[in-house]
């Protein structure tokens, strides 16, 4: 059996053999794990008692055991516990009995110069996690582990190590639970990198484990990034750090990509290493090699004692699951008939407004046209304040345009207005609005009076320009003062030129 | 019956009382640390003033008509590594001169509330790392009952302080013998709890699975009553036993009819005969007492001291890695941050330590863990299993505490593996988390102390304390002859023994 | 490999580097002949047969020690601070961070 002081550096993952159905980039195929630590939303810290906010004056969420003095000894917070349980069951992991380990090292964040993690016996294991367009990324393993203090370096420029004077530790952060979440490489575009992070974002708001912001480090990613020809091993992997925001991950990722491809081309060598991206220049940099990298000493923490979930506690949280992304899309999609990796379903659930169509679908609406309204008009406003209108009010308005009784762009009108006033009968707007949907025969009189009205661009239409369309529609439009349906009036024009 | 020589079971019954005052005692304490400490240096720093403010506090308490608890005005040392508040806890070592921690020690709580008047904090080896408290960065300390001689390690200072009368108990702890190895040079009792009886919040880690606070008395009832009060469950240390203990002070007072006192007959040799004759002596004594001896066996007991220094520098260098300049303690100035860790780790921290953290680290790295401390993990294994299996057939084990009586300065030091052999009879009990106790049976060599050490399985403290016990009475009744003359110190100073207390001396 | 593998002044080098400990040279050579003498004492434990032994790390057999995720009060700042070999801005203060993993 291989000792754990001897592992297999990371995970051991061997290529398989060429599909033909690789994305590729001038032949090479792109190889990508992401590692991110999630920052729990736990009151306090993982092992002593004092606050985990963010934002606070320096230094003033301190207790003996985050300021690693002598003496001073671990406590395991339950609802961290709790928090990680629901991390590890939403990535549909096993959670296992586990243990924790010393990493020890020297940096000044780090109070006891060794941190607290788990290494070879981690609480959740063996998960995954289906982007929106279905692909299933692999999780290795979903862990339990403490933060590290905040260091700010003074001197040099942009507040870089480089070139520094000194730096001045800050130690709120130091103690507040992480869960790391390893994904196995199964991630091949940029673009995948992204949604993996954005759902996993989705899963974490979901299970209120965390808040997962990035931008304060509540969620922060490292990219593991390797490039190789399909059917060949896979080529050695970079860990990109340092990546602020979602977008950015997408860039570091292509850039590194793009940077080992020229290198092998090249016919250079990649080594192993850890980069850093910088958003300012867009290039990753060395941070540091392999060689240099510290041996951890990693040995069972003596001063904790095992984590054995039991049975009925893994069952209470997973009883206890809200829906998660994918079933509120599976069930908006199924509910309105539209795709549910499509934009619309993509973004009410994102927003949260899944429940909301369906309430409006419950109240007698049209799903499908409920869940555009929603999409089109239910953005939140610039302040954060939420779209608040009746359920049963926007299932009449669907009513009335599915009827037939109005025309799609009315209903966009009088939506607007029961959005604006936080409610609204639609057909009492309809009817004091003057709207009401055109009788065929009269709609065909309107459009054979534009076509005679403007035959030059009639003739532009019948010959082949399409952009005229947009033109004869909108004229007819005028002409009938709104009460046209602009998609009856497409429908007319093209039917007329074909005949 | 003298003041000076009274218990602390009789101090506190005395001080709830108002039979007594705290201060008259404190005073009489502070007396023969003033007399005497230049020379024995015991403690890193006497707190006279603070203890009187105690000691005065306590008597008020009890003239209002309050309990101010079952240590009251009992004058306590506490060995320097356990955190004062307020008061430096230095660990005698140099990267830690003069820091002050900002929080109390659980156990330094309990000794508060139970009326306790610490009197100072007592030297040791630095980070509890030696057998003879010559590795104090602050200068040894000496052995009150020859000065030539050390007071064993790493709690000499604590051991001392009882034994020359500056405090009535003390604290220590002990990771592979450090408080039953100087209790045995010193003269006193000295007991290392089950692993987990004591909190450990509070005292600064030196090996983290076989770290134990414990005290040194003068009598086996005055450490029953210090266990009873500072043992327990704390909610502020992940491996403190839970449940509530049986208090020990009513276990002590059943004899041993019956009691099965184990012998192990293959106990590694290396005990002087000075020191074996004790030991003959003391498994007569139970026998008389209504014992049965038995033989037992613990085959891998002589694989103890490899499996501890193995284990307990790996876990050590890991604990003392926090000592790196930037949030207490000493800071060399350096150019960089990795430039002043390692000027100012060389710079404090003393010999013994720089080479146990090297052993430690070297024993954790990649490529050796398997060979070093995953083995030594195992043998550990091996140990507690045969001892389990030993106590299938014996109540309590007996054993030579050390292997011989208090050596002169300097004999050990030119070889460190002839020091750490002074606890081959110590370190397996840590090894296994079991209980263990030193009990002064007599005098050895050039009339210096001899401790038996008696050894029971995990909780069996009641077990233990009610042989130690016994051991106790079979001495008092054996020198009874020169009780008389021994109640008060003679002219060397040295401490005479209370009817309760070890053997003659002189 | 058995605990009698010679350790070497090398080997002693990188671990005092990897312990952040500065040591000289003759404290480098000195230290390795003193551990190659212990870990030749310490071989005893290669002569006993392990395999089948499990490591012991547990003294006393433990599981699920828990807190309760309530605050409570912590240490006082400027108490803190002014035990602090540097500090400024209400921070620990420590030189240039170079040549260590972040």
């Amino acid at each position: 059996m291989t000792s754990i002081m001897n592992p297999t550096p990371g995970n051991v993952y061997t290529a398989g053999p060429a599909t033909g159905n690789e994305v590729l980039i001038d032949g090479y195929e792109l190889v990508v794990g992401l590692e991110v630590h999630v920052e729990l939303a736990t009151a306090t810290k993982l092992f002593s008692a004092s606050a985990n906010n963010f934002g606070d004056e320096p230094n003033t969420n301190i207790d003996p055991v985050t300021l690693g003095l002598p003496g001073a000894l671990p406590v395991l917070n339950r609802h961290a516990v709790e928090l990680a349980m629901r991390i590890g069951t939403a990535l549909n992991c096993t959670i296992q009995p586990c243990v924790f380990h010393r990493k020890n090292y020297f940096y000044p964040d780090m109070p006891k110069a060794y941190q607290i993690s788990q290494y070879d016996q981690p609480l959740n294991v063996n998960g995954y996690l289906d982007l929106p367009g279905g692909k299933r990324i692999g999780v290795e393993r979903a862990h339990l582990e403490e933060d590290t203090g905040k260091s700010t370096h003074f001197g040099g420029t942009g507040g870089r190590i480089h070139g520094s004077d000194y730096s001045l530790i800050d130690f709120n952060r130091a103690g507040v639970p992480l869960v790391e979440i390893v994904s196995r490489p199964d991630i091949r575009t940029p673009e995948e990198a992204r949604e993996y992070v954005s759902e996993l974002r989705a899963i974490l708001l979901a299970v209120g484990a965390s808040d997962a912001k990035m931008e304060e480090g509540s969620m922060r990613c490292d990219a593991n990034v390797s490039v190789h020809k399909p059917g060949e091993p896979y080529g050695t992997r970079c860990e990109i750090k340092n990546v602020n925001s979602i977008r950015s991950l997408g860039r570091a990722i292509e850039y590194e990509a793009r940077r080992q491809i020229d290198m092998i081309e090249a016919g250079e060598v990649v080594r192993q290493e850890t980069r850093h991206w910088d958003e300012n220049d867009s290039r990753t940099h060395t941070l540091r090699t392999k060689e240099d990298a510290d041996d951890y000493r990693y040995f069972l923490e003596p001063d904790l004692v095992p984590l054995a979930p039991s049975a009925e506690w893994i069952k209470a949280v997973a009883d206890a699951m809200p829906l998660l992304p994918t079933e509120r899309r599976s069930r908006l999609a199924a509910a309105t008939g539209a795709l549910a990796d499509g934009e619309a379903v993509m973004v009410v659930v994102e927003r949260g407004q899944d429940d909301y169509v369906l309430d409006v679908a419950a109240a007698g609406g049209d799903a499908a046209r409920a869940l555009i309204y929603v999409k089109e008009a239910f953005a939140p406003q610039a302040d954060g304040t939420a779209v608040d209108v009746p359920a049963a009010d926007v299932a009449a308005l669907t009513k009335l345009e599915t009827s037939g009784a109005i025309t799609a762009t009315q209903a966009k009108t009088i939506l607007a207005e029961i959005v604006a006033n936080g409610g609204g009968d639609a057909a009492a707007i309809a009817k004091a609005k003057g709207f009401e949907a055109m009788a065929s025969g009269d709609l065909e009189a309107i459009v054979d009076q534009v076509i005679a009205d403007n035959a030059e661009a009639w003739t532009k239409y019948v010959g082949g320009d399409d952009k005229t369309m947009g033109f004869l529609v909108g004229a007819a439009m005028k002409a009938s003062k709104g009460k046209a349906d602009g998609k009856l009036v497409t429908a007319m024009l093209q039917s007329k030129r074909s005949t | 019956m003298s003041e000076a020589t009274l218990t602390a079971v009789e101090i506190s019954a005395g001080v709830r009382s108002g039979s007594l005052k705290a201060a008259d005692i404190l005073e009489q304490h502070l007396d023969r640390i003033t007399a005497r400490e230049g020379e024995v240096h015991a403690f890193n720093l006497v707190l006279a003033d603070e203890a009187r403010a105690a000691a005065a506090a306590i008597d008020d308490l009890v003239a209002a008509g309050n309990d101010p608890g079952p240590l009251a005005g009992v004058p306590i040392a506490l060995k320097d590594n356990m955190c004062t508040r307020g008061v430096p806890t230095t660990c005698s070592s140099k990267i830690l001169d003069g820091w002050k921690p900002p929080y109390n020690a659980t156990v330094v709580d309990r000794l508060g509330a139970a009326g306790a008047i610490t009197v100072g904090k007592t030297n040791l080896d630095e980070f509890a790392m030696g057998s003879s408290t010559e590795n104090s960065a602050f200068g040894p300390t000496r052995n009150p009952l020859d000065l030539t001689r050390v007071p064993g390690g790493s709690s000499g200072g604590s051991a001392a302080a009882v034994a020359a009368g500056f405090a009535s108990v003390s604290l220590g702890s002990d990771t592979g013998g450090s408080i039953r190895q100087p209790a045995a040079l010193c003269g006193v009792v000295g007991v290392k709890p089950t692993y987990g009886y004591v909190s450990r919040y509070g005292l600064v880690a030196f090996a983290s699975s076989l770290d134990q606070i414990g005290p040194f008395t003068t009598t086996v009832e005055d450490s029953a009553l210090l266990l009873d009060v500072i043992g327990g469950h704390d909610p502020m240390d992940s491996t403190s036993i839970p449940d509530a203990h049986p208090s020990l002070v009513d276990a002590i007072a059943q004899g041993v009819e019956g009691l099965r006192v184990g012998r192990i007959t293959d106990l590694p040799d290396g005990a002087d005969p000075d020191v074996a004759e004790r030991l003959e002596a003391a498994f007569d004594a139970l026998r008389a007492a209504g014992a049965t001896i038995v033989d037992v066996q613990v085959p891998a007991f002589g694989y103890g001291l490899t499996a501890y220094y193995l284990i307990a520098p790996s876990e050590a260098s890991s604990n003392l890695a926090r000592y790196d300049g930037v949030r207490y303690g000493l800071r060399v100035d350096a150019p960089d941050t990795n430039a002043m860790y390692g000027a100012t780790r060389a710079a404090g921290f003393g010999e013994e330590v720089q080479r146990r953290i090297m052993l430690g680290t070297y024993a954790l790295s990649a490529g050796y863990y398997d060979a070093y401390y995953g083995k030594a993990l195992k043998v550990r294994r091996l140990i507690a299993d045969d001892f389990d299996r030993a106590y299938t057939k014996a109540d309590v084990l007996l054993t030579p505490t050390a292997p011989t009586v208090a050596f002169p300065f300097g004999s050990k030091t030119d070889n460190p593996l002839a020091m750490y052999l002074c606890d081959v009879y110590t370190i397996p009990t840590n090894l296994a988390g079991h209980p263990g106790m030193s009990v002064p049976y007599g005098t050895g060599a050039d009339g210096l102390p001899v401790g038996v050490q008696v050894l029971a399985g995990t909780l069996g403290e009641p077990t233990m304390f009610r042989a130690a016990a016994a051991l106790e009475r079979s001495m008092s009744e054996a020198s009874a002859v020169g009780r008389a003359s021994a109640s008060e110190p003679d002219d060397d100073g040295v401490r005479g023994r209370s009817p309760r207390g070890e053997g003659s001396l002189s | 490999m058995g605990v009698s593998a010679r350790i070497t002044a090398a080997d002693v080098a990188k671990v005092a580097k990897l312990a952040r400990l500065d040591l000289a040279p003759e404290a480098i050579e000195r230290t390795t002949a003193q551990l190659a003498g212990m870990l030749e004492h310490f071989a005893d434990i290669d002569a006993l047969d392990l395999g089948a032994v499990e490591p012991m790390t547990q003294p006393y057999p433990l599981q699920n020690v828990f807190r309760e995720d309530i605050v409570l009060t912590g240490l006082d700042r400027e108490e803190v601070l002014a035990a602090a070999p540097a500090a400024e801005d209400g921070r620990f203060r420590v030189p240039p961070i170079l040549g260590l993993d972040g």
